[in-house]
């Protein structure tokens, strides 16, 4: 490997690195704010200048590519003064309003000036007052603190894929915009907040509701999505103040969604803090001894056939877990995880997971999207594939349109007839994909809808499986799903599947078989409520608690611990970070307390004794040995892609008011018809 | 002083016409089959050996250049960029060879893009060059109609097709990085070195930017031969080149010249002498506004080459020469340079962006008198700290004529300059700031 000298100390670094990171490898702290692993190279804040032998100028180490023999200086009074020069010019038209500004506490100005900086000013002119800018209701801006790293360009244009952030002006009259002051139309926008590193854009829902260092900080997961984006939840007392990313190279990166981020303060409001009970066609605050008590004296008049559970999205292994035992125990196994007809095959895990995993998208060189918009489905996932698009060129094409993806894809067509096709080896695709070395297929909710939804799932496994892209290194079979509960429940056996019937639980649902239905944060499920006796656990007054006779409180993701299995089908822990409000508890201890009452107790004692048995629940495999490949009768069927109203997917998210207002700004552009209806 | 025989620009005055016959009965096109028939590696041979450099302002030899280019062509072409962005205040000299020897340039453009294995040649013009722009395509036009230009150019076996496009006004757009990203279609700005555009440059692919003057007289250096042109000038600045004389001079013209003419020699003779006499010259820029001004004594005995006027800590630039008599304000003749680098910073890295602005706000000051001893240093120290820490070349355009004003003319400003007063009456004391205390400070 090459090696460089860095103040004196010889190191070895890797081809196509940097001064800067050679110089992070050996110890050397520099100094930056326009360089950011993730974008490109700007190089223009001049803070990184380090001294380069031989050469007269100081060198600017973010742009410079290491070389073989290069003697690097980072300690020395001329580098010392340069960074000192840039500083004061940095400064010079800042505002210095720290005391007012959000981004105190956490600005990469204010901590590096400290370092090295002058300890006073010298300018004595006016300083400069740039207008504030609309980027959108999440995006708050004071222009006057910009001090143009280019940062949030670069992100706009590389990762989210819209080109309506630049810089207009030059010189000292610079000024980053939106040209035409409309909000960000991205799904990942707010990122733009995090990555400035001062306080020129800062959170609009925010705005000086707390300092950095007063909040309580948990590591946590995110369930707003089935990515299972790592997070970071602060807390002030028992509120969410805000939420932010965690690197995880190989889910989220360093971004999440706006969803993610701001659907927090939804946990403060329609929030079920009491038990309710239904009396003369009214919803009543009762006690906990009461509601559990009615709860099981009705549960035990009915027959458990009679006796449903529907698990809801936002739900962790623990509510699954006890909720499947609590059930077992009643003699019913009218589980079910989906609340809609969505056709699953839960015979292996690879039928129902992620399998090439998210960072494999990048090495991915043929995309192939069936009735899914990752873009609205999992943004995350879909600012990797852009990454691939961008990387390796990667061609994407699309059965269905979704939309704009922010990337290009050509849609192939919107009918599973292409799927017989591309099965039967007639289409240009299935030539394309068998030549191509890591294909993969990514099929959305839209496609498995139904009984066509069989057709389409089980060809296009049985056409990966027979050319052989099914393999323990690489499995192109892609199943995207939305929900965060998903992988987990199908995992731990919340299905009602019987042969040849996927949806026998939905056709006993709509017949009015089940008299008593336990909804477990399911709020999105559709039927007639008539005579059934339902029960609704939860933690926000939405759909479900609206036709329930009993209303349990249960908690939110940020205020349990719990187990999480995200769309890859990684097992992830969430922290709780917070508590529940009034008499709401964990989900899981309320149904062990119902199992007690039952008089057949869960076989586990506390947390831990329950995760323990949930792992053991869950099986990996890591060998693949698929053997039956049915055939199946082909259906022909239209794939459209199915409308989500991506601020308001669930309870959290409809509870929220700056998700309401992100709907509300997106529902306008479309009134404008500034932007197509997708 | 040059011989008339010696004259590379012929037609610098228009008197003999600019049109193709014209440019060919000067010598123009006529033996251009005969260059190209001798190689790539004796052209630029015989360029290296001219030690022919740069017109543009930097001075950097032309033959090392050409020779950066790779050898071979690989998967992408090559590409020839001229640049006719001419915007350095006091420079004038492209302007005349668009305008009256635009064959001396194609033919230039001919034989420089088959040295660098090029096909296509943009020459990126100013955009207020517009009736410049207008003859040279019609020039080019006239060229590709005798066939010099195009497929078999010349009857030389290598085609060349050129295209003109038009700047939109940008000072930054002459850099040759931010003229090739404004080449592209983006905004102006420049590139960050390494790469430089010789491997990688226009769409990514290896680019030879050059000054119109650059190119113009390579016909000429390879038609007379190169030895010719080292004799002209003194060793390491040879040859000839266009002065552009403005300012208080009683005749201002562009005229060209040998390279180490006497810089008095070239205002009296050429531009007819400085307004009210000699002794009446207060200052001089030797080359465009970016390069530090000398002061009279110097301009007694200096000689215009680059090197030479390096020791002076000034440069040749693009030879325009500036004089400033003594009826000027000499601060508020560099005020309004500043104030000129100010506009036109592109605002990409920080030191141009903030201290252009910073520099022209003292210096105004400092006009007007209202500034203290103290800012005198605080000027010097901001232009030190824009010089070298930027992106461009820019940085230092901007900083060194206020530095050549703060070493030659620091005593006119220490005269109008005045002491800080001890007890700032009527200063705005933020509200921030403790009353109390400050008032025991002053007591």
């Amino acid at each position: 490997m090459p090696k460089i000298i860095i103040n004196n100390k010889e190191i070895e670094f890797e081809d196509g690195m940097t001064v800067l990171q050679a110089c992070e490898m050996a110890g050397a702290e520099i100094p930056r704010f326009c360089y950011h692993e993730r974008l490109s190279i700007a190089g223009n804040c001049r803070m990184c200048l380090v001294e380069m032998e031989k050469s007269p100028k100081p060198i600017a180490s973010c742009a410079m590519p290491a070389a073989e023999g290069m003697k690097i200086k980072t300690n020395t009074p001329f580098v010392d003064k340069a960074r000192k020069g840039v500083m004061e010019f940095l400064l010079a038209n800042h505002p210095l309003d720290c005391p007012v500004c959000d981004q105190g506490g956490e600005c990469d100005l204010q901590d590096q000036s400290l370092f090295y900086g002058l300890d006073n000013s010298r300018y004595s002119e006016n300083k400069r007052q740039v207008k504030e800018k609309y980027m959108g209701p999440l995006i708050k801006t004071q222009m006057t603190r910009c001090i143009h790293c280019t940062r949030c360009i670069r992100f706009a244009t590389e990762v989210a894929g819209i080109p309506e952030l630049g810089a207009i002006g030059r010189g000292e009259d610079m000024e980053i915009t939106t040209y035409l002051e409309r909000s960000m139309e991205s799904e990942l926008s707010a990122n733009v907040i995090d990555l400035c590193p001062v306080g020129a854009l800062t959170s609009k829902p925010y705005a000086f509701e707390a300092r950095p260092w007063e909040l309580k900080k948990t590591e946590t997961i995110d369930v707003m999505d089935a990515v299972g984006s790592n997070i970071r939840v602060d807390t002030y007392g028992w509120e969410v103040k805000r939420i932010l990313p965690r690197i995880n190279e190989d889910i989220n990166e360093e971004w999440i969604s706006d969803k993610t981020r701001y659907a927090c303060d939804g946990l403060l409001k329609q929030r079920i803090d009491t038990p309710y009970i239904r009396e003369n066609g009214q919803l009543k605050k009762t006690t906990w001894e009461n509601a559990k008590k009615t709860l099981i004296n009705k549960i035990k008049s009915f027959d458990p056939n009679e006796v449903a559970g529907i698990v809801g999205d936002l739900s962790d292994l623990e509510m699954i877990y006890s909720f499947k035992s609590f059930f077992n125990s009643l003699g019913s196994n009218n589980l079910e995880c989906r609340q809609d007809r969505i056709y699953i095959n839960p015979e292996e895990r690879i039928n129902y997971i992620f399998n090439s995993s998210i960072k494999g998208i990048e090495n991915s060189d043929l995309i192939l999207l069936v009735g899914s918009n990752p873009r609205l489905e999992a943004s995350i996932l879909n600012a990797r594939i852009r990454k691939a698009y961008q990387k390796n060129n990667t061609k994407i094409y699309s059965i269905g349109d979704p939309g704009d993806l922010t990337y290009p894809y050509e849609v192939i067509g919107s009918n599973t007839s292409i799927i017989k096709l591309i099965a039967a080896g007639s289409h240009e695709i299935s030539e394309k994909i068998k030549k191509s070395k890591k294909p993969m297929i990514i099929i959305g909710e839209s496609a498995l809808y139904g009984e066509a939804g069989r057709y389409t799932f089980e060809t296009i496994k049985k056409f990966l499986f027979t050319n052989n892209f099914i393999r323990n290194d690489w499995n192109a079979l892609n199943v995207l799903t939305q929900q965060a509960s998903r992988v987990g429940a199908l995992d731990l056996g919340l299905y009602s599947i019987a042969k040849n019937d996927n949806f026998s639980f939905f056709d006993k649902l709509e017949n009015g078989l089940f008299k008593f239905i336990y909804l477990l944060g399911a709020d999105d499920i559709n039927f007639k409520k008539d005579d059934k006796f339902i029960v609704y656990q939860g933690s926000h007054g939405d759909k479900g608690a609206e036709i329930a006779d009993i209303v349990l409180p249960g908690a939110a993701y940020t205020e349990k611990n719990g187990l999480f299995v995200n769309l890859e089908g990684k097992i992830q822990n969430a922290y709780k970070a917070s508590y529940p409000p009034g008499d709401a508890r964990e989900d899981w201890k309320i149904i062990k307390d119902l199992s007690k009452l039952l008089k057949k107790p869960e076989d586990y004692k506390d947390i831990n004794e329950l995760q323990k048995n949930i792992k053991k629940n869950i099986t990996i495999k890591n060998n693949i040995n698929l053997k039956n490949t049915e055939s199946v009768e082909f259906i022909e069927k239209e794939i459209s892609i199915k409308p989500i109203d991506y601020y308001f997917t669930n309870s959290i998210a409809r509870s929220s008011k700056t998700m309401n207002e992100c709907r509300r700004v997106k529902k306008k552009f479309l009134f404008t018809g500034i932007e197509k209806a997708s | 002083m040059l011989k008339d025989e010696d004259r590379i620009f012929k037609n610098l005055y228009n008197d003999l016409g600019w049109d193709i016959e014209s440019s060919i009965k000067r010598g123009d096109w006529s033996q251009t089959k005969d260059i190209i028939s001798k190689g790539k590696d004796y052209i630029i041979k015989e360029v290296k050996n001219s030690e022919l450099r740069g017109r543009g302002g930097a001075g950097f030899p032309t033959g090392l250049k050409l020779s950066f280019a790779p050898k071979a062509v690989g998967s992408r072409p090559h590409y020839l960029v001229i640049n006719a962005d001419e915007s350095e205040p006091g420079t004038c000299k492209d302007r005349d060879i668009l305008r009256f020897e635009p064959q001396k340039l194609i033919e230039g453009c001919l034989i420089t893009s088959y040295a660098i294995s090029a096909h296509t040649c943009y020459i990126y013009i100013r955009g207020e060059y517009f009736r410049e722009g207008e003859k040279l395509q019609k020039a080019i036009d006239e060229a590709y109609k005798k066939n010099f230009l195009g497929k078999n150019a010349c009857d030389t076996g290598w085609d060349l097709d050129i295209y003109i496009h038009y700047g939109a006004g940008a000072y930054i757009c002459g850099e040759e990085t931010a003229l090739l990203e404004s080449l592209e279609g983006n905004k102006g700005q420049p590139r960050l070195k390494p790469p430089f555009p010789a491997l990688v440059g226009l769409y990514g692919c290896p680019t030879i930017v050059n000054n119109v003057e650059t190119i113009a007289v390579i016909p000429t250096i390879l038609k007379r031969g190169s030895k010719w042109f080292a004799s002209l000038g003194k060793p390491k600045n040879t040859g000839t080149k266009i002065f552009c004389i403005s300012g208080n001079v009683n005749t201002p013209c562009n005229v060209e010249e040998e390279m180490g003419i006497p810089l008095k020699e070239l205002i009296e003779k050429h531009a007819g002498g400085v307004i009210g006499g000699w002794n009446n010259l207060q200052a001089v820029i030797p080359g465009g506004s970016s390069m530090p001004l000398l002061p009279k004594n110097i301009c007694e005995t200096i000689t215009m080459d680059f090197d030479s006027l390096i020791k002076e800590k000034s440069g040749l630039g693009t030879a325009g020469v500036i004089v400033i008599n003594k009826d000027q304000d000499i601060i508020k003749c560099m005020a309004r340079i500043a104030r000129f680098y100010k506009h036109e910073s592109c605002g990409q890295c920080t030191p141009c962006r903030e201290g252009c602005g910073w520099m022209w706000r003292m210096l105004e000051r400092m006009a007007d008198g209202d500034a203290s001893y103290k800012e005198i240093d605080l000027l010097y120290d901001v232009t030190k700290q824009i010089e070298g820490h930027t992106i461009c070349a820019f940085g230092e355009g901007s900083a060194w004529p206020v530095q050549g004003l703060l070493r030659h003319f620091k005593k006119e400003i220490e005269k109008r300059s005045h002491e800080e007063p001890l007890i700032k009456k009527k200063t705005n004391i933020p509200y921030l700031i403790d009353q109390h205390l400050l008032e025991k400070d002053n007591a």
